[in-house]
């Protein structure tokens, strides 16, 4: 158990970086409070791997220090850093049985034979493996096999943090809600460190406290899930997040107040802005757009029905797509309509950014 | 799921079958033919039965050769696959060394055999062979064209330097297909170089120390052309293999008969290590 801080860290698998591409980690500065519940959510080869790996000992920073619990440990081991990490895929010892397996780190570690029997029965129970302590680890299903890889970092007591990296890539798709809950489950009963990388927001989302949304090697917000789905600081994470994205749409600001379509849209942050108006946009999520007497003119271009609701594509006279939800009981206007932005959930960007 | 009838497939199928036909069906057939018939000249053949089958198991030649051919096959496959494994683990896997290391490797198996018998037979000459010269300078009493030893000696040197490259290949192809999530995983949960080895990268090595160890014990059990060119089955018949008595018998004496027999007898040997070796190896996957 550890409180786990990443100081200036910056890596690189290039020998002589010279162009900022060259950099897979850009340098930040980062703290994993103790008993966290942690995702680290991007698209692919954003980075998050390399983070996860840095952090297990796997990969040494090319700049930077790690700090577990105040003491350095840069260029300490895998082991001596006392982490576990559950793969991709399930990584298991086949010629062994479960129980071997799942003794095996234990084991590693001259513990003594009574105190792994101990350990191994109580992360068994626990992730419902008892029944096949005796089998081949072999011969049990992904998920069984995905369970015992992560079995081998619980059965240490000590572990400081446990990583995931993608671990329900190869689970079919009515076992990972399971194994989701699982997990949850055990965060909730251990309380220890646990990194959940992905790039299914509804992973992380459903796992984590506290979201790392990364992209091209940066960390581009933190926060709870909540926060990304209202707040979210980059048009980036409101893209990523939500289902349908965020719509983000070019404008005007003048003293304060955004300018699209020719309306005047009320934000939260207008305020704030100081700009000289280049690059700016202003995003709203579908869910917090609604049809309304005066506002944005549009056309109705598509309906999707998504159940509980629907998703309404609409065009401005510009050009522009703008989508929203709407309840399956309200009706939707046939052609012209007019919307309406929340002004409490409409934000100004400036460059992809949210403007403070 | 709608099958379709058409009796003309067969018609593809067909060509495989005239080649397998005339490669091995008929030529087995023939054997199978001789075996059991007592040959004279002018082409005149009679009936004998299994008179050469209790002929050939029960002659001492037969039973040396076949001693002599268990035992060179038992000390090659006890060098060469141990060896070949090691080399494989210590090969670098990336970098610019792995396409030198393999071509180095892949060169002895690039040699046709008889120049291989012909280049280990001048090299062991005892009067101007670098091999032989030398281990007699060194005060090494070497001859292998008269000491039994040194011939098996010599013998045995060839074939390690001829075909371990193979399991070498074998293996590192083998290795090399190993995630590296295994390797982390075994770092994380501390394991020790040894067990590194005996419980990830020789389970995952399985088959392919098998296909291995099978092609290496069917091509040195089938041994004939190195050693020929090398010591002709010499001294005495302290060299000669079931090949060589094979073809001593078929083609130095025309004992057709008895030397059908024989390698009915020698390729029944073949299939049936062959199959119990894969069977005891693979036994456990089925479940």
């Amino acid at each position: 158990m550890a409180k786990i801080i990443l100081r200036d860290l910056r890596h690189t698998y290039v020998a002589s970086p010279r162009i900022d591409a060259d950099w897979a980690l850009k340098k930040f500065t980062l703290e994993w409070a103790d008993g966290g519940a942690y995702a680290l959510l991007g698209p692919s080869g954003c980075g998050k791997t390399t983070l996860l790996n840095l952090i297990s000992g796997l990969l040494t920073p090319t700049e930077g220090r790690i700090l577990f619990d105040g003491r350095d440990v840069t260029g300490a081991s895998p082991e001596e850093r006392n982490i576990a990490q559950v793969f991709q895929f399930p990584v298991i010892y086949d010629t062994m049985t479960v129980y071997d397996n799942l003794a095996f780190p234990l084991r590693n570690r001259r513990v003594s034979a009574r105190e792994v029997d101990d350990r191994v029965r109580e992360v068994a129970t626990m992730l419902e493996l008892d029944s096949m302590l005796k089998h081949r680890a072999a011969g049990l299903t992904a998920d069984g096999k995905q369970k015992i890889s992560l079995g081998r970092g619980l059965v240490r007591s000590d572990v400081n943090v446990i990583m995931f990296d993608e671990p329900l890539t190869v689970i079919d798709p009515h076992l990972k809600w399971v194994l989701r809950s699982k997990l949850k489950e055990l965060h909730q009963r251990i309380r220890r460190t646990m990194i959940y990388v992905t790039h299914d927001q509804t992973e992380a989302l459903t796992f984590a406290d506290q979201v790392v949304v990364m992209k091209d090697g940066e960390i581009v917000q933190i926060g709870t899930p909540v926060e990304l789905f209202e707040r979210p600081s980059h048009t980036f994470v409101g893209h990523f997040i939500g289902s349908p994205g965020m719509n983000v749409l070019p404008c005007e600001v003048r003293g304060g107040r955004a300018m699209f379509a020719g309306e005047t849209i009320e934000t939260a942050n207008g305020v704030s802005y100081r700009g000289e108006g280049k690059g700016v946009e202003i995003g709203v999520r579908p869910e917090f757009i609604t049809f309304a007497a005066e506002g944005v003119p549009v056309d109705v271009t598509k309906v999707l029905d998504a159940g509980r609701y629907r998703i309404v594509e609409t065009m401005t006279q510009a050009g522009h797509t703008i989508k929203l939800l709407v309840p399956e009981d309200e009706r939707i206007p046939e052609g012209g309509a007019r919307l309406r932005f929340a002004p409490e959930r409409t934000q100004i960007y400036e460059n992809g950014w949210m403007v403070t | 799921m709608n099958k379709t009838v058409n009796q003309r497939a067969w018609l593809f199928v067909l060509p495989v079958v005239i080649l397998v036909a005339f490669s091995a069906i008929i030529p087995l057939m023939t054997v199978v033919n001789y075996s059991v018939q007592e040959s004279f000249g002018e082409n005149t053949f009679f009936w004998s039965g299994v008179q050469w089958f209790e002929e050939v198991l029960h002659s001492d030649r037969f039973h040396s050769s076949l001693l002599r051919q268990i035992l060179f096959t038992a000390v090659i496959l006890a060098i060469e696959v141990p060896l070949g494994l090691a080399i494989a683990l210590a090969m670098p896997r990336k970098g610019p060394w792995v396409s030198v290391c393999l071509v180095l490797m892949a060169l002895p198996l690039l040699i046709p055999w008889n120049v291989v018998g012909a280049m280990w037979n001048i090299l062991a000459l005892p009067d101007i062979g670098l091999l032989g010269r030398g281990l007699n300078a060194m005060g090494v009493e070497y001859n292998y064209t008269r000491q039994p030893f040194a011939a098996w000696f010599t013998i045995v040197l060839m074939d390690v330097w001829h075909w371990t490259s193979l399991v070498v290949l074998l293996s590192y192809a083998g290795l090399v297909s190993i995630p590296e999530a295994y390797y982390q995983a075994a770092k994380i949960d501390g394991a020790r170089p040894w067990a590194v080895f005996r419980y990830i990268q020789l389970p995952k090595l399985k088959y392919v120390l098998t296909i291995a160890i099978l092609l290496r014990f069917m091509d040195s059990f089938m041994v004939y052309t190195e050693v020929v060119v090398l010591t002709g089955g010499g001294p005495g018949n302290s060299t000669t293999f079931l090949s060589i008595d094979l073809v001593k018998t078929a083609l130095g004496q025309f004992d057709l008969g008895p030397a059908a027999a024989m390698s009915l007898i020698y390729f029944l040997i073949v299939l049936l290590f062959s199959w119990l070796f894969y069977t005891l190896m693979m036994r456990n996957e089925s479940r």
